[in-house]
């Protein structure tokens, strides 16, 4: 089965004046219809700019697409003509960013906003858009759909505006969902609201998800195949359960240990990451973890890791799992229960 | 063990907004810290909890109630004791950005409280200095340097140094860890947590995060719209949740288990009231899944329900 979305090497540095600073460093990966990838890591990963880049949302200057490919359903988007490009993101490709109320605009009823990707894409009449429109906010669970079509986005609670942005984003009925720390700014209540309801319409209309988050709690309740970013790079790949029970990288094992586990009548120390991210503008040599790795061997700060296939699909890019490579004792990660 | 350090007694802090309206952001509070604890504080946006904390370390002046301090009303002070208790309360910021001026050195950051309280001078305050960036684990050549040159988690660090050089015995810590990253929130909580230890300290702790709540406080306390909902010690808080709000917040906590059999989620429907027009009766009414008639007519007890387990709920 051809995937929905493949991206391979992909490469994106930024000029900036201190430097190039290498944002992305040679990331692939892939999404099949109807599944939700969650892509996990700090600040500075390079988690939203590997998505961004999809979109099409890297300024270019400062940022410098520097090799890789973006295929979706077969077509190169990083070869396409503006305008081609504008009609897949539009019609095929929805966004969500993190913060609501930067993302929508502020002088623009939102059932307008709700209309325009179908006016353009979809050649819509006025009638049918407003139509369309009314049923998405109904859809995203908002009450008062007539009246809330009318309003402006700062008439909207904080949850309700995340709502509206599901709604935009799906009223194209996209192929694709991309969605960039969707419930950051949400409160817990409301978060599960939001959450439940992305499930909710990806189950029902199969569309495939993208989920860029930093709370694993997400992630294990929502994803299927997870992605960890450390330093531009991908360090771990594999099942939702590959990741939380069998983890094989360091870095995975430490973002695992770093989270309290609310289960627990004993209370036992945190064990954090030690140190800070890498520097991005002077990446080193090896591994982009070795610095704060426990188990960092000499190879690990001289060599980049190759990627090891610890069993199909779960990856992990680590010396570790090198058969030359000593046997450590891995920490016992949350998800894994005696 | 049981002393309390800090009481509060019918707290409420309101803010005028236009003529006639306010908003009740601390709505008649009363519960008390013990020395040595550490007292969690949760509740989503709007509930009032950093507005109370900042009440408590005299940031805002009460509108009606009590704060005792190590068996003194401080709300009855005059200026000069007010300083002087002040200085055993500090408080550590959320956004370590926007908490720090950019155009100070750290070292004098640091020493802003020595400086304001003229505890030390020279040699002696810059030894401090010193002696502070190494206990929240910097160096002693950060002092020189300004905020920016720092990432988030180690700002926060400059913060708490801050807040110790005064030698409190109460902080109030508002949200410290919600603007790092997951693998830095876990440093900044264990070095919280030994420094508990080794000066003495005792924390209210105020958070959403509530995982991290548990794993840091003994005690609990729970806000929305501007009331305490419910209090207990952390385990009981987990285990046994008696008000209808705190289930639902428990049950929305993402689980970092892929086969953790999933909760009895309660999904809540609709927003938090506006803060300026809270329903009558009990607050929290408008969103509860077990609301009854008396709920809109009569606003329930603060009452102890379990040993040391409060609540305020019409169902007990």
């Amino acid at each position: 089965m051809s995937h929905l979305l493949k991206v391979n090497n992909l490469k994106i540095n930024f000029k900036t004046y201190g430097g190039e600073v290498k944002a992305v460093r040679d990331v692939s990966f892939h999404v099949d219809k109807g599944e939700v990838l969650a892509i996990v890591g700090e600040s500075g990963s390079g988690k939203s700019v590997t998505v961004q880049s999809i979109m099409g949302l890297i300024p270019t200057p400062p940022g410098i697409i520097k090799g890789g490919s973006i295929q979706f359903q077969g077509k190169e988007l990083l070869k396409q003509p503006k305008k081609e490009l504008r009609k897949i993101k539009g019609s095929k490709i929805g966004m969500i960013f993190q913060d609501p109320m930067t993302s929508l605009n502020p002088t623009m009823r939102v059932g307008k906003q709700i209309e325009e990707g179908l006016i353009i894409h979809q050649h819509a009449s006025k009638a049918e858009a407003k139509k369309r429109a009314i049923e998405m906010i109904k859809l995203v669970g908002i009450p008062n759909p007539e009246e809330r079509y009318n309003q402006y986005p700062h008439e909207y609670s904080g949850g309700m505006r995340q709502r509206a942005m599901i709604a935009i984003a799906l009223a194209c009925n996209p192929e694709l969902l991309i969605a960039d720390e969707p419930t950051t700014a949400l409160d817990v209540t409301i978060q599960a609201q939001v959450l439940e309801l992305m499930k909710q319409i990806q189950e029902e209309t199969k569309t495939s998800i993208i989920l860029i988050t930093h709370d694993l709690g997400v992630v294990a309740e929502t994803a299927k195949r997870v992605i960890v970013m450390y330093g531009g790079m991908m360090v771990e790949s594999g099942t939702v359960f590959d990741i939380f029970e069998n983890p094989k990288h360091p870095y995975t094992w430490g973002l695992l240990n770093s989270i309290p586990n609310i289960d627990e009548e004993e209370k036992k120390q945190l064990e954090p990451i030690d140190g800070s991210p890498p520097d991005l503008f002077a990446p080193p040599k090896g591994c982009p973890f070795a610095p704060r790795c426990k188990y960092a061997m000499e190879v690990c700060i001289e060599e980049m890791p190759g990627e090891y296939e610890i069993d199909g699909g779960h990856v992990a890019k680590c010396w570790l799992n090198d058969p030359r490579a000593p046997k450590v004792e891995e920490p016992v990660a949350l998800g894994r229960e005696e | 063990m049981t002393e309390q350090l800090v009481e509060i007694q019918a707290l409420k802090k309101y803010f005028p907004i236009k003529k006639g309206l306010e908003v009740k952001s601390v709505d008649d509070i009363s519960f008390m810290v013990k020395k040595g604890e550490t007292f969690g504080l949760v509740g989503e946006s709007g509930s009032g909890k950093s507005t109370l904390g900042k009440t408590l370390v005299g940031l805002q002046q009460p509108t009606e109630g009590t704060i005792i301090y190590n068996g003194q009303n401080v709300t009855q002070f005059n200026k000069e004791m007010k300083r002087k208790v002040n200085k055993e309360m500090q408080i550590i910021f959320q956004d370590p950005h926007a908490s720090l001026n950019p155009r100070m050195r750290v070292g004098d950051i640091i020493a802003e409280g020595l400086d304001a309280y003229k505890l030390l001078k020279g040699k002696e305050r810059t030894n401090r200095i010193y002696q502070l960036l190494e206990r929240v684990g910097l160096r002693p050549e950060h002092a020189k340097r300004y905020p920016h040159e720092f990432s988030g988690g180690q700002r926060q660090r400059i913060g708490i140094a801050r807040a110790l050089a005064v030698e409190p015995k109460f902080i109030v810590a508002d949200e410290p860890i919600s603007a790092l990253d997951v693998s830095i929130q876990a440093q900044v909580i264990n070095l919280m947590e030994d420094l508990k230890e080794s000066e003495g300290l005792t924390y209210l702790f105020i958070a959403h995060d509530l995982g991290m709540v548990k794993h840091i406080s003994d005690r609990i306390g729970v806000m929305y719209l501007g009331k305490m909902m419910e209090l207990s010690n952390s385990n009981d808080m987990f285990d046994r949740p008696l008000h209808p709000y705190t289930k639902a917040l428990l049950s929305a906590i993402p689980q970092a288990n892929p086969r953790a059999a999933k909760r009895n989620r309660i999904v809540l429907a609709g927003d938090p009231p506006s803060p300026t027009n809270p329903p009558s009766g009990c607050r929290f009414r408008t969103r509860c899944p077990l609301a009854m008639e008396i709920c809109s007519q009569q606003e329930p007890q603060w009452k102890e329900v379990e040993a040391e387990h409060w609540t305020a709920c019409h169902l007990y």
